[in-house]
């Protein structure tokens, strides 16, 4: 059983019968775009975290923008509350349905509205795939930057409302970095375009609000993704290490010096072996970590950079430098740490992903404290990191089919969680917090911080009947949560600064 | 030292809340032609100083917002560092506080990215005069509403800042400038064009007869790339962005309406009368104009883009793009969730709040 649960306060209650928006609803979608048959409900009960159930109480898959104004529009007449849904890809249950209410798939909305190469953007729908964008303009010279391991499937307008990351962010930022606008609809079905075709626009910058927000202030119904130029060159350097703490001290040697690598990823001893034994992407196994250091650019930069990438690493005690020759054997290094999830997901029945952020320079004490917090739960870890940005990755390896697994697994992710926060990082970079993080939002935030998290929810959206449950915890949850947590009324490590 | 400006801020803000007092927050005062004129009790932040925290091997800083910006690029020079949206100061005396909550970016935008693209976290002083901090001093962060961000731009109209935390690059090894002579039209596919390739650009402004074109990066890669691209280097003056950014040159000498412009980069040239000048790849374009401002707005408008009245003679009327419709509930909304009171900064954005 998990131990996050709904809570009362964060619930909308509501004594509409399923019936009456089954009948509205037929009156302008089709049949088969109503799913609220238990069997055609089931494929939509999770997300990417599967851990985490619910059997939505209706699902509908519209067309148009006019369709989802008409659902919305219902739904806020009756007081019923409504979950966006993208590809489902997510992986901390921002997309998790309710019990009681309308589940809103966005996936049929997937066309591309326009290229426009002279300004370098495209508007597209927000069930077109992340890595159907750069499909789409890569005969014009053109990508789209933020690339999250799930950009296969997962869709533009779950990558607004998660605020994506990928491997890419330390030199092109995340999705709110590489989003001009988006076309929304409020709660009551008012169309508002949010963001401008330039550069920046009138008002207030309600567009860095709109990314990120879990789907709890606005349905995104258009996006506008910014354009850049395919880099000339990409090449990439695989150094191995014979301890983690080096690996790190070559990381920030690598930015101390000027450089700003397209990808900087680290592996520990466990996420290696999990990926040679999958893939074989000829890592040396025997290695504590390896670093992955792609840089990109024109050809001169790309030579001027890795040169430099290349003598540090050596200075920083590298067992063995290694520069993929051939573009084949980029690709194999690069799907190497692609694959770390599934490899991982093959040594054991049950993944549990983390996602907390720390700086990198308590790098070492936060990997000896994981390793600590393994052996006292008895569940292995293996580590995968954006180096670069101090986005760690922990995959908490466990069985949900032994009692008490799960468990043990979510409260060894829990106190990660905590220690990210306490070295003055974060409990989530890239992944976002539905459902999964809600409870450690309360050790992240004061109370007058989530208090103004509710006041920003209340300006979109004042009858809080988008996504409720997730993202931001009340106060009465966290007073419950706090009640269990704190020890002592004391937080661990008070010297640190918590900024 | 921190309690004390901190305290006095906050207390200051108390009281301002208590009475419904508004407050006129401050600076260096070097960007007080920005925006609507605006009544209100003087809040100054200057006092507020300090770089709290920087980790060049971590690309952040952090420092107190009255912090001066000129103390803080000096600190990142040291270590080879920038800020690389590249503030305007518009005075020495230009503080972090003031740069963020003005928001403006200077040539090197189009290619690094924005204020707010660097803004990581913050520290304020809201509307009922509480300390909150959102965002951190990671580069990764989507706990909770991006409401660090939020603040760039806004004017000071939702809160005091206190603390801002920036992601910093590199400083390039080599910088060189590039100029051809072209028309208008042509300038603006000359643009779109260099923008499309993979080439270390870090700034295109157009004047009205010349483009110039800056390479930044690692030296060979910039060489080469001023090479390839071809131009002339010799009419380029080092000392031009700088100029441009602190808008120094003759063009922004005259004593008439400015406006600021922003527009989809590749739109044709506007129809509207006055003189021209473009930056940012011609995304934002500076226009001399006696032009009436609704004329203005809704040109900018038409073409998707947005105008300020950036430096003006009537700022009594609207100064920034007016909002209508939902959109302008929303800033409404936003303004009063976090300025209940209605305190900070009244009109400077807009005349209603």
């Amino acid at each position: 059983m998990i131990t996050i649960q709904p809570h009362a306060s964060e619930t909308i209650r509501h004594q509409i019968d399923r019936m009456v928006l089954i009948k509205e609803f037929k009156t302008f979608l089709p049949q088969a775009s109503i799913i609220f048959e238990k069997e055609a409900l089931k494929p939509f009960e999770c997300d990417g975290l599967s851990a985490y159930r619910c059997l939505p109480w209706l699902v509908v898959l519209p067309e148009t923008i006019e369709q989802i104004q008409r659902i919305v529009r219902f739904c806020y007449q009756l007081d019923v509350p409504v979950v966006a849904r993208g590809a489902g890809t997510g992986l901390a249950g921002g997309a998790m349905p309710l019990a009681n209410g309308v589940l809103l798939s966005l996936a049929k909305l997937n066309r591309m509205l326009e290229i426009d190469i002279a300004n370098r953007l495209a508007v597209v729908q927000p069930g077109v795939r992340n890595l159907a964008i750069s499909q789409a303009v890569a005969p014009f010279g053109l990508y789209y930057a933020p690339d999250p391991s799930s950009q296969i499937a997962c869709t533009i307008g779950g990558n607004v409302a998660e605020n994506s990351g990928g491997v890419h962010c330390l030199k092109y930022g995340l999705t709110t970095h590489n989003i001009l606008r988006v076309k929304m609809l409020t709660m009551d079905g008012e169309l508002v375009t949010i963001g401008s075709h330039g550069l920046d626009s009138a008002g207030l910058d309600l567009l860095a609000l709109m990314v990120g927000s879990e789907g709890m202030l606005g349905i995104i119904v258009e996006v506008t993704v910014k354009l850049l130029p395919i880099p000339e060159k990409a090449k990439v350097v695989l150094a191995a290490f014979d301890d983690i703490e080096k690996a790190g001290q070559a990381v920030a040697e690598i930015i101390a010096a000027g450089l700003i690598p397209a990808g900087l990823e680290m592996m520990d001893k466990a996420a290696i072996q999990a990926v040679e034994d999958f893939i074989h992407a000829g890592y040396p196994k025997n290695a504590e970590a390896i670093l992955l250091c792609e840089l990109d650019g024109t050809r001169q930069q790309v030579e001027e950079e890795l040169d430099k990438a290349v003598a540090l690493l050596t200075d920083s005690g590298a067992v063995e430098v290694k520069i993929a020759q051939s573009e084949h054997e980029r690709q194999k290094m690069w799907a190497g740490r692609k694959s770390a999830f599934p490899a991982a997901g093959r040594m054991s029945p049950d993944y549990y992903c983390m996602d907390g952020t720390i700086p990198r320079r308590f790098l070492a004490e936060m990997l000896k404290n994981i390793s600590g917090l393994s052996e006292k739960y008895g569940l292995a870890v293996a580590n995968v990191f954006h180096a670069g940005d101090g986005n760690l990755h922990p995959l908490i390896l466990y069985n949900a089919n032994h009692e008490g697994e799960l468990e043990k697994a979510e409260q060894l992710g829990g106190e990660i969680l905590k220690l990210s926060v306490e070295l003055g990082g974060t409990i989530t970079g890239e992944h976002g917090v539905g459902v999964e993080k809600i409870n450690h939002m309360c050790i992240q935030f004061a109370d007058n911080e989530l208090t103004q998290f509710h006041a920003v929810k209340s300006a979109f959206d004042e009858k809080g009947l988008l996504n409720p449950g997730k993202a931001v915890p009340t106060l009465h949850r966290c007073a419950e949560f706090g009640a269990m947590h704190v020890h002592h009324g004391e937080v661990a490590h008070p010297e640190l600064d918590r900024f | 030292m921190q309690e004390t400006t901190e305290a006095i801020l906050q207390q200051a803000v108390r009281h301002a809340v208590d009475t419904k007092t508004p407050v006129n927050i401050t600076g260096g005062n070097s960007k007080a032609f920005l925006g609507r004129e605006l009544d209100g009790v003087p809040l100054s932040t200057c006092a507020h100083q300090g770089i709290l925290n920087y980790h060049p091997s971590e690309l952040i800083i952090t420092a107190r917002a009255g912090t001066l910006l000129s103390a803080m690029e000096q600190t990142l020079a040291e270590h080879g560092q920038m800020l690389a949206f590249e503030p305007p100061y518009f005075a020495d005396t230009a503080t972090l506080g003031g740069t963020i909550a003005c928001g403006l970016s200077g040539p090197r935008r189009p290619f690094t990215g924005s204020a707010r693209d660097f803004v990581l976290g913050c520290k304020l002083i809201n509307g009922k005069a509480e300390i909150v901090s959102f965002g951190g001093e990671v580069i990764k962060n989507v706990a909770g509403y991006d409401v660090a961000r939020l603040m760039a731009g806004a004017m000071g109209t939702l809160g005091v800042l206190l603390e801002v935390s920036l992601k910093v690059l590199p400083l390039p090894i080599l910088e060189l400038t590039s100029c051809f002579e072209l028309e208008p039209s042509d300038a603006i596919s000359k643009m779109a064009a260099l923008a499309s390739r993979s080439l270390p650009v870090s700034g295109l402004s157009y004047d009205g007869r010349i483009l110039y074109v800056r390479l930044s990066g690692s030296e060979k890669a910039v060489k080469v790339s001023a090479d390839k691209i071809g131009g002339d280097a010799a009419i380029a003056d080092r000392s031009f962005w700088r100029q441009l950014n602190e808008q120094h040159l003759d063009f922004f000498q005259e004593d008439m309406n400015l406006w600021r412009i922003v527009v989809p980069p590749a739109t044709a040239q506007l129809d509207l009368a006055g003189t021209w000048f473009y930056d940012w790849c011609g995304g934002l374009r500076w226009l001399k104009s006696d032009e009436p401002a609704q004329r203005i707005f809704a040109a900018a408008e038409k073409a998707q883009g947005h105008a300020d009245l950036f430096k003006g003679k009537d700022r009594r009327g609207d100064v920034f793009q007016p909002l209508t419709g939902t959109l302008q509930q929303l800033n409404r909304n936003i303004k009063r969730a976090f300025d209940p009171a209605g305190i900070f900064n009244p009109n400077r954005l807009y005349r209603d709040w």
